[in-house]
């Protein structure tokens, strides 16, 4: 336990770019992109009069109109506050599984590129502990720390907007009880369990590429699984196949190279009626909905599809002799 | 003492090409031995499967265990070093020491902090910042804190310059090794080892062909300075190599009886480097 605990330290310290940088750097570059827009907005509101036009009273319009809020509205507004807070998270989400797909892809294959696989197979680790301490990386530090920097980040947003609010003297304190942070907090780290079992084919498929492949992982990991469906759908259209060739892309190609995007496995949930009912927001980003997909096979075949390929990757970085 | 190392009828096989053809060999507990060949022989193929990092026919036995299927158990007895490209360059000193004092149970860290200290390395330092004798340094820092029964070292001095050279040498003899340990080591520069090996086994074309100790050498081989006019008796003993300096003949005899050398001039011990040129003559022809 200790050495998995090492090697994941290990794993870290090689990619602390990835793993750390690359979200909070994000965060940053989201905050700095909202508070452009909000000079954007004081700009161009100072330069068309907006608020002039009102004269002092726009303010006071604003707080009226916070005020006039029925309980309807509130909960618009705290769900919209929700999503905002998410949106940060969402963006993070997008640079994260870059980061996770590409070092998934690397992660037992660059050491056997710069032959350092030779000091690492010095050392008394077992494969097994050393393929375990990467997929706890990918698949439960790195979205840990994504999801602190996402919250972080929400909440940062969320306060520049009241500060900016505050200014022009509307009272958005209350406004801000209005979201559920807690909730947002919750259903993301409650979800990490979820990831990890959805993200494992696709985890599983880049390692057993990262560990087999003799030169560019990346290209195998691609063409085999697109090359499969070509295949398919080249028989259906020759009638010799039943399959449909949409279910392979949707079922397989997808799972084994998409799954590392958080929330895939929300996309079964109704989402039109959203618009017209707040309710729906925090029904469709909640823990039951997450944790909905238990009941269905798809995650736990692809669960264990993942394993399988971990085992397989597993048996090459051990007998893989190339370095 | 049980042997350290024991290999029957090992063979391996790349493709078409035979790495190693049926080779056995024993190695014993407080020896030093040279492993030595020319490019291609098969050195790195013995000790990748001593290593437990290739797979191949015959029996091995490194210190009870069996590299293909014990291999995490063997590593905690049995270290190496494989060249000097070998540590990851993001690395740093101090991220290095923390994890292999973390996940080896032989580790002195003491010894290791002892030993950094006298290099030129700080804790900071990545292996991307360093040259190639500090990278070797810091890996033998690592590896000389670890009590392993058996060092592997293939090529470890690779691309140093000389002060670098001796000093690993050094190093490993004055502070690591003792009785209770066995070094394997291959490399290029034989001159350089020659005076520390206990033992020496040559390698060609996968095939062991020779397997000694460093005083039977003494006896067994013996090389004479032999003036013009005698040159053509001792042909006449089927020397194994013969050259010509200031107008003398050196000839190098194989299990020839030294009483009857004797008569032709004077005896030496030949080198390592002779006799390893002299043995695999037209190697590469």
């Amino acid at each position: 336990m200790k050495t998995v605990y090492w090697l994941i330290k290990r794993e870290f310290w090689e990619h602390r770019g990835g793993f750390f940088w690359a979200p909070v750097i994000t965060s940053g570059v989201f905050l700095l992109l909202n508070l452009m827009g909000i000079v954007v907005a004081e700009v161009t509101g100072a330069r068309n009069n907006f608020f002039g036009a009102f004269g002092s009273s726009d303010s006071m319009k604003l707080s009226d109109m916070v005020h006039s809020l029925d309980a309807h509205q509130m909960d618009l507004v705290g769900q919209g506050l929700d999503v905002a807070m998410m949106s940060a998270s969402f963006l993070i989400s997008v640079v994260f599984c870059f980061v996770v797909f590409f070092y998934c892809l690397g992660a037992l294959y660059d050491d056997r590129r710069d032959r350092s696989i030779l000091f690492w197979k010095s050392l008394p680790i077992s494969n097994t502990q050393t393929v375990l301490s990467k997929v706890i990386a990918a698949s439960v530090a790195a979205p840990f720390i994504a999801i602190v920097c996402g919250v972080l980040t929400g909440f940062a947003m969320l306060l520049l907007f009241a500060i900016t609010l505050s200014l022009h003297g509307v009272g958005v304190w209350s406004l801000l009880t209005l979201a559920h942070p807690f909730h947002v907090i919750g259903f993301m780290l409650g979800s990490l369990p979820v990831y990890m079992l959805w993200s494992l084919p696709t985890v599983g498929w880049l390692m057993l590429c990262s560990s087999w492949a003799r030169s560019k992982p990346f290209l195998w990991a691609v063409v085999i699984p697109v090359a499969v469906g070509v295949v398919l759908g080249w028989f259906h259209l020759l009638g010799v196949l039943e399959l449909r060739a949409d279910w392979y892309w949707r079922e397989v190609l997808v799972r084994v190279l998409f799954s590392v995007f958080p929330g895939g496995w929300l996309q079964n949930a109704e989402l039109v009626h959203i618009d017209h009912d707040p309710h729906a927001v925090i029904d469709f980003l909640s823990l039951s909905n997450s944790y909905s997909v238990l009941a269905k096979p798809n995650i736990w075949i692809g669960a264990a599809v993942g394993v399988a390929m971990l085992a397989g990757a597993t048996w090459f970085r051990r007998w893989r002799d190339d370095s | 003492m049980n042997a350290v190392v024991t290999a029957s009828g090992l063979s391996k096989h790349y493709n078409n090409t035979l790495a190693l053809d049926n080779v056995s060999f024993t190695i014993q507990p407080g020896r030093i031995v040279g492993l030595i060949g020319p490019n291609g022989a098969g050195k790195t193929t013995v000790l990748k499967a001593i290593l437990g990092l290739t797979d191949f026919q015959g029996q091995l036995n490194v210190l009870g265990l069996d590299p293909r299927t014990q291999r995490d158990k063997l590593m905690e007895q049995m270290c190496f070093i494989a060249d000097v490209a070998v540590l990851p360059r993001w690395l740093r000193v101090r991220e290095a020491v923390d994890f292999v004092a973390n996940v080896h149970p032989r580790f002195n860290r003491a010894k290791c902090e002892a030993f950094l200290a006298r290099t030129k390395l700080t804790p900071d330092q990545r292996v991307r910042q360093m040259s190639k004798g500090m990278i070797v340094q810091l890996h033998l820092a690592l590896v000389m804190a670890i009590d392993a029964r058996v060092l592997v070292l293939d090529e470890p001095t690779l691309g140093l310059d000389i002060l670098y050279r001796k000093q690993f040498y050094q190093s490993l003899l004055e502070e690591y090794f003792d009785d209770n340990k066995t070094i394997i080591v291959t490399t290029h520069q034989v001159e350089e080892i020659e005076h520390i090996l206990t033992d020496l086994m040559f390698i060609r074309d996968g095939k062991i062909v020779l397997d000694t100790d460093m005083e039977a050498v003494g006896e067994r081989f013996a090389e004479v300075m032999v003036s013009a006019d005698m040159a053509a008796t001792a042909r006449q003993l089927n020397p194994l190599d013969e050259r010509q300096v200031f107008g003398k003949s050196i000839f190098l005899f194989d299990g020839v009886d030294h009483a009857r050398l004797q008569a032709l001039g004077e005896i030496r011990r030949p080198s390592v480097s002779d006799l390893f040129v002299a043995t695999m003559k037209g190697t590469y022809a």
